[in-house]
């Protein structure tokens, strides 16, 4: 079985929520939809205090190649555009609607029939590729690029293959594989739809085999989709990461920055991207809502929500059992690479995988030891980087040899710090490396 | 309102820590530990109860009442697998106060001048032995005859098995059985081959050690000495007594493993130990001493900065 070849590790798997079926969420009494869900320019208000909005009305155009619009994903009233905290923890521009009653723009098309790519002869690349930049479609696996920019090749490359990223290697989320048991055709039309916007003829869809019913489902159902492959894949973190996966999966390495997968002659989308595209482009359904794994061992409930976007954790969590009394720490997205919330009045936003509370036993960093030069991070980097060397190089500030050793190629997966005896922070020092590093590089090409 | 912990991702740790790692070194020494006692009885059990303890107390001294600090880093057990294999490389009749400097040193000189655990360059059990060895060559040069169960500095004494190869006295080494499990004179854990191999399979298993430093240092011997032995039977000996004979196990799998003297990278790994197995040799041939194993790993110690700033792990996609 396929696996990607340097570093890498073990985490406990802690799936809970895996049995637990897609089931909807309520609708919030007030939706906030940040302006800032994707990676690139802030997106651009285009609506004002008092405006009825519907569920997939426009809300903020996208500013720029790389952007995205921001649709609503309920109907009422804007209540004000203004600062609000996001999940970064910033005080960031947001529309705020008030939530009367649940209508839809009557061009959305909401029955559950399945549309195939046969039904639907006109589509050609140009119109997908307009179809899911209109919806505001990103990466939904956590890294919210925008979806349409990897879908047009910047010019002399060209695509081969498209893979399709259903690994979900992050401990504790499960969307992605009550996705793939409970949606398998809506993917694979998704993910034929992808392959004809960038025209390849193969498609890969990539399965960690600790998800041995989803290989199952999925296999059986792409026996009727010409062109897309089923690859079971060894578990191992962070095998969702896009360089990881293609390695696994093609054998093909991407080369350090500028080198990006369509180098290599690979697309790569999320799992739930895919879905999304179907949505959008057979359904005409803008990027309204996602679902996201809520989760925690002392959760009484844990659950896959189909959830709008904007509805606040803190209701995502009402609905799964409620905060657990000894809760230290609350994770937007997964363990390894998730990010500790400020508050749960936090919004829900596209690219919100996973909610994750963490019992206080478990949310403290453990005192640091000293480095013992054990060298079981330079095993785990699957970048094949020194982590105890880039860290101390970051706290030391020495940008110029942190950039020779190639700082900018960390993926930032955490598989260093997570294996380290010693419990350094070295993911910490490697970020102000990389921050500085990356700002320096920029300022020299600009020059 | 509730105060939630915020800190940077991960958040999840694998629960590896540094004790684990040093009090799995010293359960892999335990079927040695057991052999020593086996063979040399009371002066095995003093030895080593005295190295470990001289060397923690020398720790905590001088990490609470010269380095200013707490002093809980006893607690880490590193100065336990300091002192356990100091006590491996010494022999069985060895006086408490030479035990007591050999731990000193070791832990003082080889450890905490350089600011105590992962800082020290040298390898600081090595330290205090060669430390020893130099100071002390007649008391840590003259072996006990394994079996005398009560005996301690009153025991009988006997050559090497090396010291007897240097001396061209090729014909009175003990057979390849009496080898491999240890029946023969030597230092408390250099003896029984198999005791060794045990620890070496346990580290491996727990993923405390990777195979590049033992296999490569084994390796190199077996090959150079086997092209010696083949070249003149007559005064070499054969790879397998060469491979079974002084500390090259011990030092192979428990001395020049340590995490914090030799180098990060598995490629580095390997030069290491190569040159390792073809200094001992060197020193073993044609050095002043029988064994030179202790030497070669100090050496090669040296070498590690060095090796790491050459010696990269392939970067991700790079040609």
């Amino acid at each position: 079985m396929k696996t990607f070849s340097k570093g890498g590790v073990h985490p406990a798997e802690n799936k809970l929520s895996a049995a637990s079926a897609i089931r909807e969420a309520q609708l919030p009494k007030q939706a906030v939809f940040s302006l800032y869900q994707h990676i690139g320019a802030p997106a651009k208000p285009v609506v004002q205090k008092g405006d009825t909005v519907k569920v997939g009305t426009l809300l903020a155009e996208a500013n720029g190649f790389v952007s995205a619009p921001v649709y609503s994903s309920v109907s009422g009233k804007v209540n004000k555009v203004d600062n609000i905290l996001d999940a970064s923890g910033l005080r960031r521009q947001a529309v705020i609607v008030d939530v009367e009653g649940d209508e839809w723009e009557p061009s959305i098309d909401r029955t559950p029939t399945l549309v195939r790519m046969e039904d639907r002869p006109d589509l050609d690349a140009k119109t997908i590729v307009e179809k899911i930049t209109q919806a505001g479609i990103v990466g939904l696996g956590g890294a919210t690029f925008p979806a349409h920019v990897k879908l047009m090749p910047p010019p002399g490359s060209k695509a081969e293959f498209v893979i399709i990223n259903a690994v979900e290697c992050e401990p504790y989320l499960t969307a992605d594989h009550r996705l793939m048991l409970e949606h398998a055709d809506e993917i694979l039309v998704g993910v034929e739809l992808i392959m004809k916007a960038v025209d390849v003829q193969k498609g890969y869809i990539g399965i960690e085999n600790n998800k041995p019913d989803a290989i199952a489902m999925m296999t059986e159902r792409a026996k009727h989709y010409q062109h897309i492959e089923i690859v079971p894949l060894h578990v191992k973190y962070p095998q969702g990461g896009e360089k990881q996966l293609i390695e696994a999966i093609s054998g093909r390495k991407v080369a350090a920055p500028p080198a990006i997968p369509i180098s290599v002659g690979a697309v790569v989308q999320n799992v739930g991207t895919a879905y999304a595209i179907y949505q959008a482009v057979m359904k005409n359904k803008p990027l309204v809502d996602r679902v996201i794994t809520v989760t925690g061992k002392h959760l009484s409930n844990p659950s896959n929500l189909l959830a709008r976007l904007g509805t606040p954790f803190r209701q995502l969590i009402d609905e799964c059992g409620g905060l657990p009394e000894d809760t230290g720490k609350i994770i937007g997205g997964g363990p390894m690479m998730g990010k500790a919330l400020l508050s749960l009045d936090v919004p829900m936003t596209k690219g919100s995988s996973g909610l994750l509370l963490m019992p206080q036993s478990e949310s403290k960093r453990i005192e640091p030891e000293p480095c013992i030069r054990c060298a079981k991070c330079v095993s785990a980097c699957p970048m094949g980087l020194e982590p105890y060397l880039l860290s101390k190089l970051g706290v030391q500030s020495d940008w110029d040899r942190a950039e020779h050793e190639d700082v900018l190629s960390c993926i930032e997966c955490g598989s260093c710090q997570f294996t380290c005896p010693s419990h350094r922070p070295l993911l910490d020092g490697i970020r102000i490396a990389k921050v500085a590093v990356g700002g320096i590089v920029r300022s020299r090409q600009t020059k | 309102m509730n105060k939630f912990v915020i800190s940077l991702s991960p958040h999840v740790h694998s629960g590896d820590s540094v004790q684990k790692n040093m009090y799995s070194v010293c359960l892999a020494l335990v079927p040695s530990l057991l052999c020593s006692l086996w063979f040399f009885g009371l002066g095995a059990a003093i030895v080593l109860l005295n190295a470990v303890v001289f060397c923690v107390l020398a720790e905590w001294f001088i990490s609470k009442f010269i380095l200013g600090r707490d002093g809980s880093s006893i607690a880490d057990g590193s100065a336990i697998v300091t002192g356990l294999l100091l006590g491996f490389n010494l022999p069985a009749n060895l006086p408490l106060w030479i035990i007591a400097i050999g731990a000193i040193v070791a832990i003082g000189i080889g450890k905490m001048t350089f600011g105590g655990l992962g800082q020290n360059p040298f390898n600081p059990a090595l330290v205090g032995r060669v430390f020893l060895l130099i100071s002390f060559p007649v008391q840590m040069t003259t072996w006990p005859i394994p079996g005398q169960l009560t005996a301690y500095t009153d025991a009988l004494t006997a050559a090497t098995p090396l010291a007897l190869a240097s001396e061209g006295k090729i014909n009175e080494i003990p057979g390849a059985t009496d080898l491999l499990l240890g029946n023969m004179g030597g230092s408390l854990g250099e003896v029984s081959a198999i005791a060794l191999l045990i620890g070496f399979a346990f580290l491996l298993w727990k993923k405390v050690i990777t195979w590049h430093i033992p296999v490569s240092i084994l390796g190199t011997v077996a090959v150079l000495s086997c092209l010696f032995w083949i070249s003149n039977p007559e005064s070499y000996l054969n790879p397998l007594q060469t491979l079974l004979t002084g500390g090259l196990m011990l030092g192979a799998i428990f001395m020049a493993t340590d995490y914090a003297t030799s180098p990060m990278t598995h490629k580095g790994q390997l030069i290491y130990g190569v040159s390792i197995g073809f200094i001992t040799l060197l020193i073993r041939y044609w050095g002043a001493y029988p064994e030179g194993l202790s030497f070669a790993i100090l050496i090669m110690n040296a070498f590690t900065p060095l090796i790491n700033t050459y010696c990269k792990p392939k970067r991700f996609g790079a040609k």
